[in-house]
């Protein structure tokens, strides 16, 4: 349904001296990946690893400086889909539930913005935020009237689901939707979530770095390091077969639900370095337990195994023949990106 | 025993109203009051605000049906009766330096003393805001030509710079006026980038693009709204800055010129007789005083009213 190919967003940062080099922020490089409808992918990461960026980028809400976004096949910009087509079909849900509602507008006026910009009449776009309020299980009575500062961080965030649900999208980016919210609020949000999605038959882009939540919504996951895709797959793949050291230090960094099971060391020190001048080769060698000549030298491409096709990562060590002493021996094979998902 | 009405106990939505159904508390449907409507409420339940309103209410009616309030002819002098005291039988507040009635110039002075508050706070509210809203919506280049060229303003203080401007462009209301609304646009542009710049990346605008709208609906509808309450406010200070600077140039010979009755003008006139009749060469001062406290505490009011966000 969509498809993605080497999207790339640089940012440009005040260069440090007077007529010193120009500096850039490589907060996404070349992400590719596809989501086939219905799907739910959830790309997890740490903070700053470009998972925001990617989906203002997506929405072109932020330009990208280069790559290619396919929606249902067809190119975006050109000849092809128009951005507004675009952001018809595919709507987007932030963080701050507050930040995202116009504290001087009742929900039920910003739920109708949409749906009025799109040539909707007054009193048909009402109707329509009032039927929406009462699908995010909100009485359009009692919430439609109140302004956002007047509601819990729950229902501020329902009433967001209920906006990016206006226009009737098919496809809806959730960036660190409930990451906010009690966790309470939040099992509740994420079961309104999926039963929209089954009720209305949507796909979704799951932002978030809660790796539980991300296993409990997701069909596919991506994981993403320095605005680098370094692994992508199944959620059952990915979560139980990890093949990237970072994923596998990251399942690690979750706190077990067994008391008696005790994690010795950190499964990885430090802050992940900066992305300006990010490190050579593979950009997560410097920690990485395994890291070699190789991996400072070249970087590793998506790499899937024939053992599951639709499971890959970028490390030196599931590429046979890279030079890496772990390296698989057989089984792999190199597929250049977009790891095909669908 | 008596059962509960029913009626008052249903609740649409048990879960959605949280536990206010257990308590027996019936839940209609809420009103909905545009967010001016609550700002309204907000002030009317501030007394000082309202006192200060009020005040100023009568201040300005007085000064607009003044001819109809059957005053002596504030510019008709009588020499044999000058700096009569107050309380004086056919003069309630005493005469000026020329015989003139002071009740009667206080009110038609503050015809022009009000305009002059007023008419460039107008003025620079509608250019500044423009180009405030400008600066901070397109941001990059254009904010830094229009911010830039503000600050140069900036670089003098505001009555020096009326001065300035009053006295190159010769003395006179119209200019003094002209000078005043020169001097008042680069700190409202100031004030309206800052807020706009704000108000522009807040995810509810990034939303407001997401969904597909103009810029100039996201402005309208999204931007507007939530600018111009501080605008607002910053104006509403800006009328008594406005009024004494006013005053200040009709007292140094920039503003308004005699025989015409203007508070900063009467105070002029009036400093001669100081020691002679010390209460009438107050009471213009304090006409100031009054007028441009109101304007301030009522801003004051306005921006606790206005705060309902946070």
């Amino acid at each position: 349904m969509l498809t993605v190919t080497n999207l790339r967003k640089y940012f440009p940062v005040r260069a440090q001296a007077l007529g010193g080099p120009k500096v850039v922020v490589q907060a996404v490089d070349g992400v590719s990946f596809s989501i086939a409808q219905g799907d739910t992918l959830g790309i997890v990461g740490e903070s700053g690893c470009g998972k925001s960026t990617t989906a203002r980028l997506l929405m072109q809400l932020i330009e990208p400086d280069a790559g290619e976004i396919r929606f249902d096949g067809r190119k975006l910009g050109g000849s092809g889909m128009s951005i507004r087509e675009l952001r018809r079909n595919m709507q987007m849900v932030f963080q701050d539930s507050y930040a995202s509602l116009n504290p001087r507008l009742a929900v039920q006026d910003s739920i109708a913005f949409g749906p009025r910009t799109h040539g909707m009449s007054a009193q048909a776009a009402r109707a329509k935020a009032r039927e929406l309020l009462g699908l995010v299980n909100l009485d359009p009575d009692q919430f439609g009237p109140r302004y956002p500062h007047e509601l819990s961080g729950g229902q501020r965030q329902r009433v967001n689901f209920a906006r990016a649900l206006a226009l009737e999208p098919r496809l809806v980016i959730l960036d660190e939707a409930v990451s906010a919210l009690d966790k309470s609020i939040e099992a509740q949000v994420l079961n309104l979530l999926m039963d929209l999605k089954a009720n209305l038959g949507l796909t979704y882009l799951f932002i978030s770095h809660d790796l539980s939540v991300v296993q409990y919504v997701s069909d596919h996951v991506l994981v993403m390091y320095l605005g680098k895709v370094v692994e992508v797959g199944p959620v059952d793949d990915v979560y139980h077969r990890a093949r990237h050291p970072y994923t596998v230090a990251l399942l690690n960094s979750r706190p077990s639900m067994d008391p008696d099971v005790h994690v010795e060391q950190p499964p990885l020190a430090g802050d992940p370095p900066s992305p300006i001048g990010p490190p050579s080769g593979c950009r997560f060698r410097t920690r990485c337990a395994f890291a070699e000549e190789v991996c400072a030298r070249a970087e590793p491409a998506l790499t899937v195994q024939d053992t599951s096709p639709a499971h890959a990562a970028a490390c030196h060590m599931v590429i046979p023949g890279s030079g890496h002493s772990r390296a698989v021996q057989q089984g792999a094979s190199h597929v250049p990106p977009p790891a095909s998902l669908a | 025993m008596k059962s509960a009405d029913p009626a008052t106990l249903t609740v649409a939505y048990d879960t959605a109203t949280g536990g206010r159904a257990e308590l027996g508390v019936p839940v209609g449907p809420a009103v909905q009051r545009t967010y001016w409507q609550s700002v309204g409420r907000r002030v009317r339940r501030d007394s000082y605000t309202v006192i200060c309103a009020a005040v100023l209410l009568l201040i300005t009616a007085a000064a607009v049906f003044a001819p109809w309030l059957g005053l002596d002819d504030p510019t008709f002098s009588n020499v044999a009766k000058r700096l009569l005291p107050v309380g004086s039988p056919d003069h309630v507040l005493g005469t000026d330096e020329l015989g003139r009635d002071m009740l009667s110039r206080l009110i038609y002075g503050g015809r022009l003393s009000l305009m002059m508050g007023v008419l460039p706070v107008a003025a620079a509210l509608l250019i500044g805001g423009a180009l405030g809203l400008i600066a901070g919506f397109a941001g990059g280049r254009t904010n830094m030509a229009i911010m830039r060229v503000t600050d140069v303003f900036y670089a003098f203080p505001s009555i020096l710079l009326a001065v300035a401007i009053a006295g190159s462009l010769g003395a006179g209301l119209t200019n003094a006026l002209l000078a005043i609304t020169i001097v008042f646009i680069p700190p409202i542009t100031r004030v309206t980038e800052s807020v706009t710049t704000q108000v522009r990346t807040m995810d509810f605008v990034e939303a407001a693009r997401a969904s597909g709208a103009s810029t100039y609906a996201i402005i309208r509808v999204h931007i507007l709204g939530n600018v111009l309450g501080p605008i607002l406010v910053y104006a509403t200070v800006l009328v008594s800055v406005s009024i004494l600077i006013a005053a200040g140039l009709s007292f140094i010979g920039l503003g308004a010129s005699p025989p015409a009755a203007e508070w900063g003008l009467m105070l002029n006139t009036l400093r001669e007789s100081i020691f002679l009749a010390p209460l009438n060469s107050v009471l213009p001062g304090f006409m100031i005083f009054v007028t441009s406290m109101c304007f301030n505490l009522i801003s004051d009011g306005l921006r606790s009213a206005m705060d309902v966000r946070f």
